[in-house]
């Protein structure tokens, strides 16, 4: 039998080096819970606030419109069908770049903001033209 | 030391067994927020009125109706410049829809050692064939590529695809391009209503489906001044097989089975 006097060597040692380890490793948590980063604030356009609602209501498309535009991507490009009649009847053109960013021409001051916020970076942008409406 | 063996293994069973009722507790908790259901959305899908559809788009170009390689230009810029095709400076990464090739280039196992003279000079204009049996399409990994059963356009979604570059390989006709680059500092003038294409995928014709989808003909015919005609295959009263039935046509090695639906007046 192993004499057990529960002794640790170097304790004071380990513990240093524990407490170090830990401030490090958890510095994302503590480093950005002491931040008070005010929630994004979307900006929309004239013709957006024209138009008061979107194809579906502010919370849903704050919360849904990716998963819209996956259902739409797929409409359109795998059965072709590129219109979307909304609850209200109203017809809207399923595209991102002709359809949202038209009337969201600012995508700086609207996407970015909450993609930037949340850290997501969707490559929707990467081949759809971010501001149809710059013409040359 | 027998005595905590025993108590450690006691334990272990214990959280073991705790950690098999997790599935069960899932159960519970999914039929407890089930309660809750997302307002059902009601909407609907729809194609555009306007729409041009058939059972299967074809094209008959006419060949004696191109002179020279200027008369071919014309048509390749447009569909290049609607569709943001980059014009890459290195040949081997170029990326081509719509393109001009020679007879025996077009028309492989066709060509004869002595070719009439007129043929020989003939700029033949090639694109994607929206074969009925497109190999590209068996190749694809992903369904990226694939035929669209209303109208037999083959098409690409551009999303899935993870550039295997399969489908190049398989497409006895060259008609695919890989993006080696990113394109998009390659495009003089970008076409701000359709998209680009990034680094890393495959593209080709797309018989301008977002066109017909409002009731526009490709690029290609409306610039071709009747050279290039299209139409429903499938259709005997069509503009098209109208033409199959009083001129002698041809198709690019059709002899390999893929049922092309580009046809060639020589």
């Amino acid at each position: 039998m192993p004499n057990n006097n529960n002794k640790i060597y170097d304790k004071n040692k380990i513990v240093i080096g524990i407490v170090i380890f830990l401030i490090i490793s958890l510095f994302p948590i503590w480093y950005n819970h002491f931040k008070n980063v005010p929630a994004p604030d979307p900006l929309l356009t004239e013709k957006a606030k024209i138009a008061k609602e979107c194809v579906l209501p502010k919370v849903l498309m704050k919360t849904e419109h990716m998963q819209l535009l996956n259902s739409w991507r797929d409409s359109v490009v795998r059965d072709g069908k590129r219109l979307y009649t909304n609850s209200q009847g109203k017809v809207f053109d399923m595209s991102l770049s002709n359809g949202c960013l038209d009337c969201h021409s600012n995508k700086k001051d609207f996407c970015d903001r909450c993609h930037n916020y949340a850290s997501v970076r969707p490559y929707c942008f990467d081949c759809h033209i971010d501001n149809p409406k710059e013409k040359k | 030391m027998e005595e905590s063996r025993r108590s450690f293994l006691k334990i272990a069973g214990i959280a073991a067994f705790g950690l098999s009722a997790i599935p069960a507790i899932d159960i519970f908790a999914s039929e407890s927020s089930k309660k809750a259901p997302a307002p059902a959305p009601d909407f609907s899908l729809t194609e555009n009125s306007k729409a041009l559809s058939a059972k299967r788009w074809g094209m008959v170009i006419d060949t004696r109706k191109f002179k020279s390689e200027k008369d071919l230009e014309h048509i390749m810029s447009v569909c290049h410049s609607i569709h943001n095709v980059p014009n890459m400076t290195n040949k081997r990464h170029e990326i081509k829809w719509i393109w001009s090739e020679e007879y025996p280039h077009a028309f492989v196992g066709d060509e004869n050692e002595y070719l009439s003279e007129k043929l020989a000079h003939t700029p033949i204009i090639v694109l994607c064939n929206h074969c009925q049996n497109p190999p590209c399409v068996r190749a694809c990994p992903t369904q990226a590529t694939f035929k669209r059963q209303s109208d037999g356009i083959v098409m690409m979604d551009m999303h899935r695809c993870i550039g295997c570059r399969f489908c190049i390989a398989a497409c006895p006709y060259g008609a695919r391009s890989f993006n080696f680059r990113d394109p998009r500092p390659f495009i003089s003038k970008t076409n701000l209503e359709y998209p680009t294409r990034m680094k890393g995928v495959v593209e080709k014709c797309t018989f301008c489906v977002e066109r017909l989808a409002i009731g526009k003909i490709p690029a290609c015919v409306e610039a071709s001044n009747g050279a290039i005609i299209f139409g429903d295959l499938e259709n005997p009263d069509s503009e098209i097989r109208k033409l199959l039935k009083n001129n002698f046509t041809i198709r690019r090695k059709q002899h390999l089975g893929t049922g092309p639906s580009v046809y060639y007046i020589v």
